[in-house]
């Protein structure tokens, strides 16, 4: 940083390059990290880079970067920045911009292009990304002249982050990079946001709202990520308290509302626990907040909360009668829908339908943790739960896709919002590890898991050298049971046992964190886990665990597609020794 | 069944795919999308006519809403309109054989635009259904069809509904002068008398 940077302040024009005035507008959209991977089309931005407070943290792959700025969005809930070059470096940004979309997180990707004199000529590193990317993008731009950067740029960020957030890519040529143009912060101000003339939340609406969870026996909040988007925290909790409602989460949901709390009834749908599909099931009011009734979460939608009104409340118009037929659509930001409910609804002392639940969960009791066999085998269930108690809950976990995923759903609890970081919508294996990296620059002061399975750890796991190189203390988990598990699972429920490609041979991982310099424990019985764990905890560096764990074992409950909500296949009971399993001490 | 939606979008390269691409997305045919200028230089206007499942309008309406670039949308189901589609067809004809093709013509108000020796064009516009009609007689009749060129259809709600959302763009920004470009002389504009039916002029 030796020259002044042109740090964007008063409102005069600056004469600057294009690519300067690319770090100038995120510097002034308050970026201070962004994850990338330089080539030859985006070099003038990268030249520019060491003028402007802004910190680059050099992945290994770009889908690293997308999953990385990704991390950074759902940690902090600020927009996160990759960069990638022309062609490939552009190409491999489509998982994690595809990630981004279907879990509504606000990136901008800025991607180089050739210069605009040569687009469309096939020349070396060209491809049309914006072609690619506009079904995946919340919206996209080329831009070709360095005068209209700073405006696309900063209309990207607002784009990203308004409404139901989401994916921007910005594709911005050479020539568009090294020309100069007059740079005026204040002045590329976009136009305020376009009212959404289908959001309605009327008066008559809201009243018959009102009046549908007043006169309900038996309602359940169904909170979706949509809650963290809007910062609704606190007003679904006091909807929730004041009228004795129980609140079932949806797997972005959780951390929305304290799992530790009485009304608290878990994660529903696939792999929900059984007693929050029964309450579903028996419920005569659904209050959805935030959340689209995707697949995993209805099963069957025949058969989907027979009895059940249901008020939708959600920001995206598109979503409403989408799956599930509602009988009243708030449509706007859930936390100012709430904040109008609110006031006009009286405490209600009846708690009978919250002990009705409770019951369910007695019913269900015998939690399936409870029927592991004893074996002197390690179970995924025990890892994540020994986890759970070693951080008290307050670690910021980022998952991988598979069982492990839904084991982390279920015997995690988390207690404070944007503490669990995982791929819903797309379900991208490889996710964890770059967006650990991502929501350890959000939140420094936060300790940081990665769990993984072992196939999704390999697809990603380059980017253990990033986490050297930026000297990161991200501890990681590999859950290893040799198998593609959940691919397993469904081949054992559903393909009679055929376990086509879904057996994995990995490295030794501990082997391949030490070639990295990280230090590292493979676990194989209960016993060493809190110790492995706490190991990790101790250092600030970075630290593996390889937990060798039951290689057939599969996540319970499960809902079969094609099979109703309250129709779970159960772990099988097991008669000898049951691992009593309670959240007080072993 | 049939859905038409008049869509108001920025005049900007590309928006047309992505309007058009979130019909492929949603696996919907577009049965005829017409696009062109609209009262404001800055903004054109479409009309698209889709076959979809009764009761997808909605999600078709607020799909479209979602794109960046998309300023207004209406879903005109079974609103009053006025629709209109222009078609050109090219038959083959001789001096000899022309003379019923020019009554054909006047009964179904087409014009003849272009006279050649061994084919003259058909010039029709109205709704979907007299363009229909007279290819069909067109067919049954002694010459053959050559060739047509239909635009697709147009619509407009009749009264004085206009887009709330133009009005207000009107309104924010008073320097700048609606262009409404002028496509038709005065010789050219015929004034129907609304029928019955508004769709069948016929």
């Amino acid at each position: 940083m030796t020259d002044k940077p042109a740090i964007p302040q008063a409102s005069q024009p600056t004469r600057l390059t294009g690519a300067e005035i690319v770090w100038a507008t995120l510097a002034g959209e308050g970026v201070r990290e962004v994850f990338g991977y330089p080539g030859g089309a985006i070099l003038p931005i990268y030249d520019a880079l060491r003028k402007y407070p802004i910190r680059h943290i050099l992945v290994r792959h770009e889908q690293g970067a997308a999953h990385a700025a990704d991390g950074y969005a759902r940690a902090s809930g600020k927009v996160g920045v990759a960069i990638g070059t022309s062609g490939p470096g552009a190409t491999n940004l489509v998982t994690g911009i595809a990630t981004a979309m279907m879990d509504s997180v606000p990136l901008v990707c800025i991607t180089g292009q050739i210069s605009s004199k040569l687009l469309g000529t096939d020349a070396f590193q060209e491809v049309d990304i914006t072609g690619i990317t506009l079904p995946i993008t919340k919206h996209n731009y080329v831009v070709t002249r360095s005068q209209d950067i700073a405006k696309v740029l900063r209309e990207a960020f607002m784009i990203a982050s308004s409404g139901r957030p989401g994916p921007v890519l910005v594709d911005i040529t050479k020539d568009a990079q090294q020309g100069m143009a007059d740079f005026d912060f204040e002045a590329a101000m976009p136009q305020p946001h376009r009212p959404h003339p289908m959001l309605s939340a009327e008066h008559d609406a809201i009243c018959e709202a009102i009046k549908l969870i007043l006169e309900a026996k038996r309602p359940i909040i169904l909170a979706g990520h949509g809650i963290l988007e809007s910062g609704a925290m606190d007003q679904v909790r006091t909807l929730a308290e004041r009228l004795h409602i129980p609140v079932a989460s949806t797997l972005l949901g959780i951390s929305a509302f304290p799992a530790s709390h009485d009304l608290s009834l878990g994660m529903m749908g696939m792999h929900g626990e059984a007693w929050v599909n029964q309450a579903i099931q028996q419920s005569d009011l659904l209050i959805a907040c935030g959340m689209r009734f995707d697949d995993r979460v209805t099963g069957v939608l025949a058969s989907y909360a027979p009895n059940a009104k249901k008020i939708h409340i959600e920001i995206d118009p598109s979503e409403i009668n989408k799956n599930v037929k509602v009988d009243i659509a708030l449509i706007g930001d859930l936390r100012e829908i709430l904040e109008t409910i609110l006031p006009l609804i009286a405490p209600r002392k009846d708690a009978t339908w919250i002990r009705a639940v409770n019951a369910l969960k007695g019913d269900a009791a015998v939690r399936d943790i409870k029927n592991l066999p004893d074996l002197g085998h390690l179970y995924a269930a025990h890892v994540i739960h020994d986890l759970w108690r070693a951080t008290e809950g307050k670690a910021i976990v980022v998952t991988d896709v598979g069982q492990h995923q839904m084991w982390e759903a279920q015997y995690y609890k988390h207690d404070s919002p944007r503490t669990l970081i995982t791929s819903g919508g797309l379900g991208t294996m490889g996710f964890a590890l770059p967006a650990a990296i991502g929501a350890k620059f959000a939140c420094p002061e936060k300790e940081v898991w990665v769990i993984a399975g072992d196939g999704g750890f390999q697809m990603t796991a380059a980017e253990l050298s990033t986490i050297m190189q930026e000297k990161l203390n991200i501890n990681i988990a590999v859950i290893n049971n040799g198998f593609l598990g959940m691919v397993r699972q469904w081949q054992e429920f559903m393909y009679d046992s055929n376990y086509a490609c879904s057996p994995i041979l990995s490295p030794d991982f501990v082997k391949l964190a030490d070639a990295h310099g990280i230090p590292g424990a493979t676990v194989r019985t209960r016993a060493e886990v809190l110790p492995a764990v706490q190991a990790a905890r101790g250092t600030d560096k970075p630290f593996l665990i390889n937990f060798m764990v039951e290689k057939e074992d599969a996540v319970y409950p499960m809902i079969a597609p094609g099979s109703a909500l309250d129709e779970m296949i159960r772990r099988p009971a097991n008669g000898h020794n049951p691992l009593l399993e309670t959240s007080e001490e072993p | 069944m049939l859905h038409t939606f008049v869509a108001l979008v920025q005049d900007k390269p590309g928006v047309l795919t992505r309007v058009a691409s979130l019909f492929r997305r949603l696996n919907i045919n577009i049965i005829s999308l017409t696009v062109g200028h609209s009262e404001r230089s800055d903004v054109s206007r479409m009309t698209i006519v889709a076959e979809a499942v009764p009761g997808s309008g909605h999600r078709i309406k607020a799909s479209l809403f979602k794109l960046e670039n998309v300023l207004d949308v209406d879903d005109i189901g079974q609103l009053s309109c006025v629709t209109r589609e222009l078609a050109l067809i090219k038959v083959a004809a001789t001096p000899h054989t022309r003379a019923p093709i020019f009554q054909l013509a006047e009964i179904f108000r087409a014009r003849i635009v272009d006279l050649a020796p061994e084919s003259l064009m058909l010039e029709i516009t109205g709704a979907a259904s007299k363009i229909e009609g007279l290819i069909q007689v067109l067919n049954e009749g002694e010459n053959e069809i050559l060739e047509i060129s239909r635009t697709g259809r147009m619509v407009m709600r009749r009264g004085q509904h206009t887009s709330r959302v133009l009005e207000a763009m009107r309104l924010s920004s008073p320097e700048e002068e609606p262009v409404i470009p002028v496509t038709a002389t005065a010789g050219e504009v015929s004034l129907e008398v609304i029928s019955g039916d508004p769709n069948h002029p016929l």
